[in-house]
């Protein structure tokens, strides 16, 4: 009993000294999800009227495409995945977080960063690599900002009382690592005035979007799931060996994937890369037994909450990683390269398995960040619908829009019925995210007010008890 | 996995693994790339682009073009072709009858649907390719045969795959990227591939007509206008000399002319200098040898 209350103080000093880096984090990652998806949205448009931007230049495809992709992944999926880890490595270390205002600096650069690239993005300065479109300035602030909150997610792992690692930390601590050794590789190579020679740099390009859409994405949604699925179905994790497993087997696997078949390449690149992609099965066998052995029978009541959010993220990831696999048969790669196929596993990579994942988390989170809780609780149901929507709309389309194109000789015309229903898809994100933003800029401002009324409180407190006292 | 440290260093090789072979590895065997030399010449392969044209590869990236189109041509594989050059005595019936009673030969099981369908259609127009299978020696073996019949054939090697001959002579080779800086091979066709477009469609006045106006040559086409790379000018005493000659409907008012700005000539300076038109030994033009006279 006394232990037990121990605990609950324990639990909610770590979660207020997680309250102000994860709020900057969370709320510049809720702005930018809102933005990118509508630019999303308006990128979509152009397959309803091409000529609607005829007039200006920021707003064709070619600019807005790219922008959008990259404020879901560089606004969005990787300031939320950090926020998430912060606080998971806060819970497993029982330990309060460490340099806490390190991580908040570094949240308000990350997103300075994010703006510069969107801006130049949108006035044509992108670099024309994909994921890389960020200009250096952007890049570097990206860079020094990530290391700042790994620095001060890997103090707080220190400060753990058991030796003992969870399945959890191999792969949130892969991913801090693996990031910044992929950043910075891509932009040395290529956002430089002395890139490498013709053809290697769509090599590197193509290893960069593998390991950061797939594989880094991956480390960290099956990372916090490994630690949110137990916890919220009540039973340990099926089973520290299985993870053991998948972990390794994922990070050796999954780092070769990403060559495309017809590349204009030495052939032993995109070879040994379908061999990884086949190979790429192992893991996702052994990911899916642990999260179904785990989650199975377990009496936990789902209601649209972050439970449904990992159990439909999981079964997204599961999905994701069977569609690189089919783009990677050199027999399907034949029809489905450059068409809208691999635009739908991205998407399911990212919208339908990372961010549910990560919304999943941080609803989770969120409660017990501000006193008070979710301002609009009911909120979270309707996002769950909006993105499970969204997610079967935009990738089933695109997908469908993919096979026929392919199946077409890659006729365009015969994608447009598919990306039509996409917008759909795109709008029903859009929606879900508002419902997302509103929450957490209600429940910051809130918590914002209620800290000025302390302050006035204190203002406004009687001075004359003190001095009698003294 | 108590060991912290251990598993750290597993994980950096691990990781580092797919670095060294798609980073470092690629940089040490195509880094140092030289031109190539084409085929039956003593030139050299690619040609650096002119300084227009290099320019236009930044209005190329800087509208992200390369969202929607590709620069690369594939090929699936190679196949054998047989193809009828002369019937010798006998009439177009006898052959076809003759080809017919070859059905059964164990070696062309798996071609008889496609050599019927073949037969079918072929009204006894020369030359008329008959046969298409991977497997050399079987092509040879069929040619052998309809040279007994008294007709004579060819038998020729040809590259295979969607994209060939639609949207080049030959495929792509790393070779032919060697001067692009960034490099955009694409991933997604919303439009066509332009790995050979300044081969395919040469004309400078037509692709600055597609610019300005996609559908005039393509009527569903789902391009975006890209009308902000153009001046809508009042004609002076004299028209330019550069405005473009539309047709009505997407003819600025009367009085005025579109002119394209430089950007708009840069990026068509571009697209034509993308070309893909010379035979290499790592990618020759189809088909690749000709044999049995």
């Amino acid at each position: 009993m006394n232990s037990a209350e121990n605990n609950l103080d324990c639990n909610a000093k770590i979660d207020a000294s997680c309250r102000v880096p994860l709020l900057a984090l969370f709320g510049g990652a809720a702005l930018w999800l809102v933005v990118g998806l509508m630019l999303a949205v308006l990128a979509s448009l152009t397959f309803h009227a091409p000529e609607m931007f005829a007039r200006c230049p920021f707003a064709t495809y070619g600019h807005l495409a790219p922008a959008a992709n990259d404020l879901l992944v560089y606004g969005f999926a990787i300031p939320a995945g950090l926020g998430v880890v912060l606080w998971i490595f806060a819970r497993l270390s029982h330990a309060e977080l460490v340099l806490p205002l390190v991580p908040v600096v570094a949240a308000n650069l990350w997103h300075l960063g994010v703006f510069i690239g969107l801006a130049t993005i949108l006035g044509g300065g992108g670099s024309g690599f994909t994921w890389l479109e960020f200009p250096r300035v952007a890049a570097m602030l990206l860079g020094v900002s990530f290391v700042l909150i790994a620095i001060s997610a890997v103090a707080t792992f220190a400060q753990r009382q058991e030796r003992e690692l969870y399945p959890s930390h191999w792969f949130l601590l892969a991913a801090l690592l693996w990031f910044p050794w992929i950043y910075s590789t891509a932009n040395l190579f290529l956002v430089t005035t002395w890139p490498v020679r013709g053809v290697t740099q769509a090599v590197i390009n193509w290893w960069f979007a593998d390991n950061l859409v797939f594989v880094w994405l991956a480390l960290v949604g099956v990372g916090v799931a490994f630690y949110f699925l137990p916890k919220i179905a009540g039973r340990p994790l099926h089973s520290r060996f299985y993870a053991l497993f998948a972990f390794w087997t994922l990070i050796l696997f999954g780092t070769w994937a990403g060559i495309p078949q017809g590349a204009p390449v030495p052939a032993w690149l995109p070879t040994t890369s379908a061999l990884a992609s086949l190979l790429l099965v192992i893991p996702l066998i052994a990911i899916a037994v642990i999260v179904f052995k785990t989650v199975w029978g377990a009496n936990t009541v789902c209601k649209g909450g972050p439970f449904c959010y990992l159990r439909f993220g999981m079964t997204a990831f599961i999905l994701s990683g069977l569609l690189l696999i089919v783009q990677a048969c050199p027999q399907f790669s034949r029809v489905l390269e450059f068409t809208w196929f691999g635009a739908a596993q991205t998407q399911l990579q990212i919208l339908g398995f990372f961010a549910i994942v990560v919304f999943g988390a941080i609803y989770e989170i969120l409660p017990r960040l501000v006193d008070g809780g979710l301002p609009f609780p009911k909120f979270v149901r309707a996002q769950h619908w909006c993105f499970m929507l969204g997610t079967l709309l935009l990738v089933g389309s695109l997908a469908f829009a993919g096979v026929k194109q392919g199946q077409a000789g890659l006729d365009p015309a015969a994608a447009l019925p598919g990306l039509r229903i996409a917008t759909l898809g795109w709008t029903f994100f859009l929606l879900g995210s508002l419902l997302f933003a509103a929450n957490i800029f209600v429940m910051t401002i809130r918590w914002k007010l209620s800290l000025v009324k302390i302050v006035i409180a204190y203002i406004k407190s009687p001075l004359e008890t003190s001095e009698v006292k003294s | 996995m108590k060991n912290g440290f251990a598993v750290f260093f597993a994980v950096i090789v691990a990781l580092g693994g797919s670095w060294l072979g798609f980073v470092v590895a690629p940089a040490i065997q195509l880094g140092k790339a030289k031109q190539a030399v084409i085929l039956n010449s003593t030139d050299t392969w690619p040609q650096q682009r002119t300084g227009e044209a290099t320019l236009g590869l930044q209005i190329y990236r800087a509208n992200g073009c390369a969202a929607c189109h590709t620069e690369q041509i594939r090929q699936d594989g190679v196949a054998a072709e047989v193809t009828l050059t002369s019937l010798g005595k006998s009439k177009p019936e006898d052959l076809k009858a003759f080809v017919r009673s070859l059905f059964i030969l164990p070696e062309l099981a798996t071609l008889t649907n496609d050599l019927a369908a073949t037969l079918k259609d072929w009204k006894g127009d020369l030359p008329a390719t008959i046969l298409t299978t991977s497997d050399k020696a079987v092509a040879d073996a069929f040619a052998d045969r309809l040279k007994a019949a008294g007709a004579k054939s060819e038998t020729r090697v040809v590259a295979i795959g969607a994209d060939l001959p639609r949207w080049g002579v030959r495929r792509s080779v790393a070779a032919d990227y060697l001067y692009d800086f960034p490099v955009q091979l694409g991933s997604l066709r919303v439009g066509p591939d332009l790995a050979d477009v300044g081969a395919r469609l040469s004309d400078a006045n037509w692709q600055l007509l597609h610019l300005y106006a996609p559908k005039l040559s393509v009527t569903n086409s789902a391009m975006p206008s890209f009308k902000f790379l153009f001046d809508v000018r009042k004609i002076g005493s004299t028209p330019s000399p550069d405005a473009l000659n539309l047709p009505p409907g997407f003819a600025p008012a009367a009085g005025y002319q579109v002119v394209p700005k430089l950007e708009a000539k840069e990026l068509v300076a571009y697209l034509l200098s993308l070309r893909a038109d010379a035979p290499l030994y790592e990618a020759p033009f189809s088909p690749i040898t000709s044999a049995k006279p």
